[in-house]
């Protein structure tokens, strides 16, 4: 179960013709996709669409009302191979990810898709992770739309735009036989909008009626001769189809005069930008008007030639605003205008950055040099545009750098991940420092202080397969991370089993915490919650042991530090060969907490006996040398000064956010760190037993407490 | 409208939306207050868009959350930017300090036009946390910068005025927000944004409303890099004759400028061993200042006595497993944490401490002659640390646990005989040595020669480091005891030292002095 619910906002998937609806553009692609009359939906998490698959999943009662299935796949590329369905079949299907990772892993089915075309609409909408927030490298999933010929939609950064876009991406994609992928940004994921919706569709043709009346026509198989034919096929027909139909439906658009000296030829997610860019050199407005041709691409591959040379004669000078490198569509229009023997003169890359992210004051410098060289005329009143220079330039803002600190996302406070890295810190001190291969997921925060572990992170499952280099006779041994969700992805074959295959002799670290948490807590199969639709609770450790493996040991309760330890330095030490696997398991806090505490508080209402649990400091006993915190990083635990006169240096303090997870009390019990850590348990609604016990035992305390007390001589506080 | 036509003929509007950023971190409420001013601004027949950048940042991390707005009109779309212009924002709201500051550092908040609403509270990122010294940043440096930067700032805790609301911050920032009237909106519209939320109301309300009025009262929160510390004058009296002995001491003896710490030295040790042992710090004290006296110090304010005032207090009130049991069974201990835990009552306290003992924690509490008898027999050391040396659980609230702690803090009697106090007396008169000796050549080194106690500190195993640490810095001296800087030499080679846990800076800074 996600840790976002969409419960109430899913009631907005039932709105009808007419209808407003107002929301973030995640839950608008869903009512899209329902007005669409899609068939099946399928996808894997991953920020910026994580939501969506939450959304989708959340409309449970929506779809079954519409007959529409709907999958959380196990992969990426599970989720590509999907849309086979609509291969042979009148069915629209649509799946999604995180872009360009996600694409990597889907990119097999989707060549495979793309060679053989569709008859029903497939439709894959990416969520492209570029740029500020963003958690992978920075490359264009244009490049996929490319190489395997499909078309790759852009719609500007609004809703009904996007609404638009995945509507059109059907008939596109039906017109042209061939998938479509709709490009969506992360801001235009998260943006509130609106609307005006339509009535959803039921499927015209069911999945149903596809399994009872079974269509097959090797023509559409990948495998030689067919493929040649294909290829053929996708430039001769496909093509020339999906070029007829962004033509005939005009999915680009043109804003402002139509004629000018200059034109501006931008991607439709970069629309917004550019406008308000235009509007700070006063050549355009709020409300969209323009004093510059735009041509705007709300598809962005193929290239509609004879829009482009339309847009383009005439014109001394054009501009093509293009995020991300290389520079494809700019390319491709030097190609295009070189072959027709166009004259006019193409600016890009050659003045604007070449990677990086396209933002307004970007794109600002941008224009005017493009204007400055091409139309000066066009800058002559020019209101003064916005500049933080002066500012950030002063010495007491440049002070700044010195004391703001950096914040990275990290562990959550009570992460069960936390006590696993300061254990294999205190094996560290022990040991050594050993080669750490990371993988993707919260466990690769620690990468970042306090813990600073971990060296290289090649994709989603491979941590391990990514140490099998280091598979030779060494003093020490390879340890490798990898998370229950990267597990289940990828790494369970590609890994584990390339591990055992190979005699890898290094330490494999599975962190299991009961969910694909980074993506924002879905689950999945070793998830421990009951789920009425998944099959869950299937255990790793059977897993590994099934595929092979022989040393491998489970944690429950990753809290145990000093268990930890010595379950790792066992790994790292033990003769055994083959892959060491240790499976860390303890449920992600933040997920657990969103789920105890209601039940929590419910049975402290009705008056049962329940025992809170918090950690405290001693202020008197630390001595301000945080190498708890070191330990740790947990949020909770911060510094204070106090008003101490002979202490230099804050002291360590836990805050009310604490959920008493022990990781500090059992981090500085294994560490021999100090006394200082307390855990108070508060007893709720306590039984006439635990009062009893407790005024006896405060009775005795108190006479001791007191008689000490009086036999003292101190200064009055 | 506004309009500006050009010889193209093409009609231009003037209208400009109004923007916000939110600078929050990760989980702070950041995406509620955007989404309550989005539905505010749009019950008030605007056009609202908001956009933010979430992924892994709702864990911890920093984030922006960005709106633009505009009255709405007939037949028109506006086109809203999906992230914030640096020199183009209307108004910041950052709902901690460190984030104002970064809001400044991206060029968010310029004179010409940004409103800054800001929380004042702090919550320390690691890199502040981790550092064996004090590594918070500076506040003032912020509040320098953002005055500088901002049109307005609206700056008091947030957090602390919503927490004591029983609600949390986002209502609090919305109460401060709506308070600045940025927006030509009327305070029950914003009232009606957050019922229409449903979701915990009074408790929001009563945080918008305190915020709103304490917003009204248009002064900022005053922050100091300097934290307070409680330097108490010295009384007339403390009500016993032992004590006033001491107070007496003090007055007699030592210059005016000293007294507040030496108080403070005598009431620590009194409360660590008894006031004999206080007099016994009284009389170090007064050799060190006699030596001080001898050297000029009067023309130096007698920094010397004051440092040493401090730090030979806190060398004396070493650390030990006596001194623990001593603080934890107290009862004023007992109420504290049930104050700081917040509990009720009808709800039943009791703590665990996580402990873990030693052997050498051990022998430092035994006499003397004992402990070293078996630190110098490794098999015995051996054989009983393996049946000491374990972490142990201790239920202060029980009986068991009460008496064993009750009973270790006792030993406190006995303390003066123990190897750990015989060892303390060595290190402490070492250290003094060396800063009396150093005092005639060159009284601000010697300041600081005092000063380098500041690096002991810790247990077990950070002890030690601590210890090294201090070893290595006060091994610079015979390069510094000559030069005229040496003073601010060694106090570099301390902060160097207290910059990361293993001494990787130190070394750094150490390898300089060598140079010198």
């Amino acid at each position: 179960m996600a840790e976002r619910s969409f419960a109430r906002e899913v009631e907005d998937l039932k709105l009808g013709e007419g209808d407003i609806f107002r929301g973030e553009g995640i839950l608008a692609i869903t009512k899209a996709l329902l007005q669409s009359g899609v068939s099946y939906v399928g996808g894997y998490q991953g920020s910026p669409i994580s939501h969506l698959m939450d959304v989708l999943a959340d409309a449970k009662d929506v779809m079954n009302d519409l007959g529409v299935h709907f999958e959380s796949s196990a992969s990426e590329a599970a989720a590509a191979a999907m849309l086979s369905a609509s291969v042979m079949y009148p069915v629209r299907g649509a799946v999604t990810w995180k872009s360009t990772a996600g694409t990597n892993v889907a990119s097999d089915a989707l060549s495979n898709l793309s060679s053989g075309g569709v008859t029903g609409g497939a439709l894959v909408i990416i969520g492209e992770d570029f740029g500020e927030g963003s958690s992978i490298m920075q490359e264009r999933s244009h490049a996929f739309a490319m190489k395997s010929q499909m078309w790759l939609l852009t719609p500007r950064p609004n809703l009904p735009a996007i609404v638009d876009a995945v509507e059109k991406g059907f008939e596109l994609s039906e017109a042209s036989n061939t998938p479509v992928m709709l490009q969506v940004g992360i801001r235009s994921c998260h943006v509130h909008g609106q609307f005006t919706a339509k009535d959803n569709k039921r499927p015209a043709f069911t999945l149903r009626e596809a399994m009872e009346n079974p269509r097959r026509d090797v023509s559409r198989i990948v495998l030689p001769p067919a493929t040649f034919l294909h290829e053929k096929e996708k430039l001769e027909r496909r093509w020339p189809a999906a070029v007829q139909f962004v033509k005939d439906n005009r999915l680009n658009e043109f804003f402002g005069p139509e004629e000018g000296d200059v034109g501006i030829i931008l991607q439709g997610g970069l629309y917004n930008s550019a406008m308000r860019a235009l509007q700070q050199l006063g050549l355009a407005d709020v409300y969209g008007n323009s004093r510059v041709p735009i041509y705007c691409m709300n598809v962005a591959y193929p290239m509609i030639d004879d829009e482009v040379i339309a847009f383009a004669a005439g014109k001394k000078a054009v501009i093509m605003l293009e995020e991300g490198a290389p520079e494809y569509i700019e390319q491709t229009l030097h190609t295009l205008m070189r072959r027709r023997d166009i004259q006019t003169k193409v600016s890009g890359k050659d003045i604007l950055p070449l990677g990086g992210e396209y933002t307004a004051p970007v794109l600002v410098k941008g224009l005017a040099a493009f204007f400055e060289a091409n139309a000066p005329q066009l800058l002559g009143n020019r209101p003064p545009v916005p500049d933080a220079e002066p500012v950030l330039n002063d010495p007491k803002v440049k002070a700044l750098a010195e004391v703001v600190p950096a914040r990275p996302a990290g562990f959550c406070t009570g992460c069960p991940e936390r006590p696993i890295f300061a254990a294999m810190k205190l094996v560290e001190k022990e040991l050594g420092e050993h080669h750490v291969s990371a993988d993707i997921g919260c466990h690769l925060f620690s990468i970042l202080p306090p813990f600073n572990i971990g060296g290289t992170t090649m994709g989603y499952g491979l941590g391990p397969a990514s140490a099998s280099a280091f598979n030779v006779e060494a003093d020490k041994r390879s340890i490798s991370v990898m998370g229950d969700g990267g597990f289940w992805h990828n790494g369970l074959a590609s890994s584990v089993g390339n591990a055992v295959f190979n005699k890898q002799d290094g330490v494999i670290l599975v962190v299991d915490n009961f969910y694909s948490a980074a993506t924002g807590g879905q689950d999945i199969l070793s998830s421990r919650a009951q789920n009425a639709r998944r099959k869950t609770n299937n255990s790793i450790v059977d897993a590994v042991t099934g595929i092979g493996a022989k040393w491998v040991r489970q944690i429950d309760r990753t809290y145990d530090v000093a268990k930890m330890r010595d379950t790792l330095r066992e790994a790292l030490t033990t003769k055994e060969t083959g892959p060491k696997i240790i499976v860390a398991s303890s449920e992600c806090m933040l997920n657990k907490q969103r789920r105890v505490k209601p039940q929590f508080n419910k049975a402290v209402k009705e008056g049962k006996r329940m025992v809170k649990e918090r950690f405290g400091v001693d202020e008197d006993v630390c001595t301000g040398d945080h190498a708890c915190i070191r330990l740790s990083g947990c949020p909770s635990l911060s510094v204070k000064h106090t008003d101490d006169p002979l202490k230099d240096d804050p002291v360590a303090a836990i805050d009310n956010s604490c959920v008493g997870c022990g990781n500090c009390g059992e981090v500085s019990e294994a560490a021999v760190l100090c006394p200082s850590f307390y855990r108070a348990d508060v007893i709720n609604n306590p039984t006439g037993w635990d009062r009893f016990l407790h005024r006896a035992r405060n009775a005795v305390i108190g006479w001791l407490q007191q008689r000490r007390q009086s036999s003292r001589i101190v200064f009055a506080d | 409208m506004d309009t500006l036509t050009d010889s193209m003929g093409t009609m231009l509007s003037a209208d400009k939306p109004f923007s916000i950023a939110i600078l929050a971190m990760g989980g702070q409420g950041g995406g509620v207050l955007a989404d309550w001013i989005v539905a505010l601004a749009e019950s008030q027949g605007w056009v609202a868009q908001t956009s933010s950048v979430p992924g892994v940042a709702q864990r911890t991390g920093a984030t922006i959350y960005y709106l633009e707005m505009i009255p709405a009109r007939e037949g028109v779309t506006p086109i809203l930017s999906l992230m914030p212009t640096p020199g183009d924002v209307d108004v910041v709201i950052a709902a901690e300090l460190m984030e104002a500051g970064r809001s400044v550092m991206r060029g968010l908040v310029t004179p010409d036009k940004t409103l800054l609403v800001a929380s004042t509270h702090r919550s320390f990122a690691v890199g502040e946390k981790e550092k064996p010294g004090d590594g918070i940043g500076n506040p003032e440096t912020v509040v320098d910068a953002t005055d500088f930067a901002a049109k307005k700032t609206v700056a008091f805790d947030m957090e602390t005025l919503a927490a004591k609301n029983g609600s949390v911050i986002s209502s609090a920032m919305f109460g401060a927000f709506a308070a600045t009237r940025a927006l030509p909106f009327a305070k029950e519209a914003y009232e009606e944004t957050i019922k229409a939320g449903g979701k915990g109301v009074s408790a929001s309300l009563k945080a918008f409303d305190a915020a709103y009025l304490r917003a009204l009262k248009g002064e900022n929160d005053k922050l100091s890099a300097t934290p307070v510390k409680r330097l108490d004058p010295l009384p007339q009296t403390a009500g016993h004759a032992e004590l006033d002995r001491l107070l007496t001491r003090i007055r007699a003896e030592f210059p005016e400028i000293a007294h507040p710490m030496l108080y403070a030295g005598v009431k620590k040790l009194t409360d660590f061993q008894d006031p004999r042992y206080a007099d016994e710090y009284l009389t170090r004290v007064a050799e060190l200042h006699a030596a001080d006296r001898a050297q000029g110090g009067a023309d130096k304010g007698f920094a010397f006595t004051v440092q040493a005032a401090k730090y030979v207090a806190v060398a004396m009130a070493y650390d030990d497993v006596v001194r623990v049991a001593d603080l934890k069974v107290r009862g004023s201990r007992f109420e504290r944490v049930r104050k700081e835990v917040g509990v009720k009552e009808d709800q039943i306290l009791y703590m665990t401490e996580y402990m873990h003992p030693r052997m050498d924690e051990v022998c430092g509490t035994l006499p003397k002659g004992l402990g070293l008898w078996i630190e110098q027999r490794p098999k015995v050391f051996a054989f009983l640390d393996k049946r000491i040396n374990k972490g142990r659980r201790v239920k202060t609230g029980t009986l068991f646990w009460f008496s064993g702690l009750y009973l270790i803090s006792a030993l406190r009697r006995i303390r003066r005989g123990s190897l750990r106090h015989f060892r303390e007396i060595e290190h402490r008169e070492a250290w003094l040595h060396k800063a009396l000796e150093v005092l005639p050549i060159n009284y601000d080194l010697a300041v600081e020669v005092i000063g380098t106690r500041r690096l002991v500190k810790g247990y077990s195993d950070t002890h030690a480091r601590g210890l090294s640490k201090f070893d290595r810095v006060l091994d610079a001296l015979p390069m510094l005891r000559a030069r005229e800087d040496g003073a601010v030499w060694l106090k570099r080679l301390r902060q160097a030292a207290l910059l990361d846990e293993t001494g990787i800076a130190l070394d750094g800074a150490l390898k300089t002095v060598a140079t010198l």
